[in-house]
């Protein structure tokens, strides 16, 4: 039995937001197959009583006054955007 | 020899003495990129004015003497397209991002322009970091300075290529799962993965954020220590950048391990390991030896499910990350959608290149409702149980020694059809990334075919002096570092 099924791709293509063409979804399929194939490796290992690490050095959170500081200039921001109109980034409707 | 083969004391001094300017350097990367790069294809853009004018600024503050030199004053340096550079252009290899103009430096950019350095250009990679062949890069792949018919390895081929090519004093890369140190082994160079938080990652692209550190890439060990000073340290803009003390790295540089105890994993210099790597490891522990070094045989015992654990780890994370491209703020846009939703599925179809989807797909997966526990929890679980093996070992050790690949580079095209093929190959590597640990590639040698093999120092967290020390000792003697590929001589 295979671990993911061609559906099972398509719907995950669609939760990362990839439009998959027919190739793509036939040659997923196959390499997520055997990506978690490989990854089942894992199951022989007895993890039941294992904290899974958070962090591999020892972080702690981190915190800060809340003080205002300069943000970057509106300019600056939209600088890359592909488009944009009034300061705000544009985009097409979200709703036919 | 080149002027980039020089020391960094020798280049200052003849700065110094006026027998040298910076544009000089400069005028000397621009020309190694100009008339060599061809054959390797590292550089994915060059900044020749920006360069010129930062080394025109550095030779007057020379002669006005109005400020004391920065630690890499001078130098030409190469950055990895992932680490952005205010005003010039950063792509990650992607056409996702092929015009995308970055509005601040990353913290490294900063330093080591404060520390008086030079960008000259930006560097090819895989996509977004994901590959160790540099067959993924959106653009075109970089190539073998040993021989172009095989990959220079990856993610930062780019860096690793044209740091054997000597184009640059010295290039950064990014290490994720092996990306600084497989590549400079392949190219026969020296490759420095920092200890997780020892160097900002703000502004480098996020792959992977609890494996991701960006490192040196540089002809021999000293540079090395010498990058990594300018760039270490606590960075408020990096919440998991590390507040504690960076030491003086060329202090480490004593030549003396007399005492040193070296830990070598049976895992990872037995079986699956090319005999003639094999053989090239075991010559530099009898070197080691004659210098007053001793090793044993340990055990990693979970060593044979680190890759697996890391490419649901790694995969995950970059679903995440990668969420952000979505042709809204930056990026290339799709200019056929429709409403936003076409908008982002266009945009991100035709923006990724086939690695960076396998991979948010994988991830997507492995994060999804009803498969976290299976597969995420699973491997932080496993990480876990790798991480206690390092302890294990470092109880007893002072540092941990192999091979840094399997093998030496493979040709083009070789591995590309299967992707579970490729990822075996990090085997020597994603260990080291799990643990967060500091780990160091140094020429050892080179296959009967040409090709250069590299051996792996691993050692505690933020104790990057100690594996300096090693690889600086052993490089003296060995020697290796000092061979550059024919056509780059003379």
């Amino acid at each position: 039995m295979s671990a993911i099924s061609r559906k099972e791709v398509e719907h995950v293509a669609n939760l990362a937001r990839l439009r998959l063409t027919e190739e793509e979804a036939e040659r997923y399929t196959k390499d997520l197959n055997a990506i978690l194939e490989f990854a089942a490796k894992l199951n022989e290992l007895d993890t039941s009583a294992v904290q899974p690490t958070s962090h591999a050095t020892d972080v702690k959170n981190v915190m800060r006054e809340d003080e205002i500081r300069p943000s970057l200039p509106l300019e600056d921001v939209l600088k890359n955007a592909p488009d944009h109109e009034d300061g705000q980034f544009k985009v097409p409707a979200v709703l036919e | 020899m080149s002027l980039f083969d020089k020391r960094l004391t020798e280049i200052h001094s003849a700065l110094r003495a006026r027998e040298l300017s910076v544009t000089d350097l400069v005028q000397a990367s621009l020309a190694s990129i100009r008339e060599r790069d061809d054959k390797i294809k590292s550089v994915l853009l060059v900044d020749e004015e920006g360069a010129l004018e930062q080394a025109r600024k550095l030779d007057e503050q020379l002669v006005k003497k109005d400020k004391e030199p920065g630690l890499l004053f001078g130098l030409p340096a190469g950055l990895k397209d992932n680490i952005v550079t205010k005003g010039i252009r950063t792509t990650c290899a992607s056409k996702f991002l092929a015009n995308y103009d970055p509005i601040y430096d990353g913290t490294v950019s900063q330093k080591v322009k404060e520390a008086d350095a030079v960008i000259v250009a930006k560097l090819n990679m895989d996509e977004f970091a994901m590959g160790g062949s540099n067959e993924n890069s959106g653009f075109f792949p970089a190539k073998n300075p040993w021989n172009p018919e095989y990959v220079p390895g990856g993610s930062s081929g780019g860096s690793a290529a044209a740091m054997a090519a000597r184009h640059f004093y010295f290039t950064l890369g990014s290490d994720t799962g092996g990306s600084i140190r497989q590549p400079a082994a392949f190219c026969g160079v020296v490759g420095l993965k920092p200890t997780y938080g020892r160097v900002s990652r703000f502004g480098l692209v996020a792959f992977a954020s609890s494996l991701d550190q960006i490192g040196p890439i540089t002809k021999n060990v000293e540079d090395a220590a010498y990058v990594l000073q300018a760039i270490a340290g606590h960075d408020p803009y990096d919440s998991t950048s590390a507040d504690v003390e960076v030491p003086n790295f060329l202090e480490a540089l004593t030549g003396d391990i007399k005492g040193l105890r070296i830990g070598v994993p049976k895992e990872l210099i037995g079986e699956g390991i090319d005999p003639e790597v094999r053989e090239a490891v075991l010559a530099a522990l009898k070197q080691l030896e004659s210098m007053g070094a001793t090793w044993n045989e340990v055990s990693m015992p979970h060593t044979e499910y680190a890759v697996p654990a890391y490419y649901l780890l790694a995969s995950s994370e970059a679903s995440s990350n990668l969420a952000r491209f979505d042709g809204v703020r930056y990026g290339v846009r799709a200019d056929n959608a429709d409403n936003l939703l076409d908008l982002y599925m266009e945009s991100r179809s035709n923006g990724f290149g086939p690695e960076v989807k396998r991979r948010i797909m994988l991830g997507t997966y492995a994060l999804s409702s009803g498969y976290y526990d299976a597969y995420y929890k699973k491997a932080q679980q496993v990480r876990t149980l790798i991480i206690q093996d390092f302890n294990n070992i470092f109880a007893d050790y002072d540092v941990i020694l192999h091979p840094t690949t399997p093998r030496t580079a493979f040709r083009i095209g070789e591995k590309t059809d299967d992707p579970v093929k490729m990822y075996l190959e990090d085997i020597c590597t994603v260990p080291v990334n799990l643990a967060g640990l500091p780990a160091i590639s140094v020429p050892c040698g080179f296959a009967q075919n040409g090709l250069p093999i590299g051996l792996q120092i691993i050692g505690r967290a933020f104790d990057e002096a100690t594996i300096l020390r090693v690889a600086h000792a052993y490089e003296q003697s060995a020697g290796y570092h000092l061979r550059k590929p024919e056509w780059v001589r003379g």
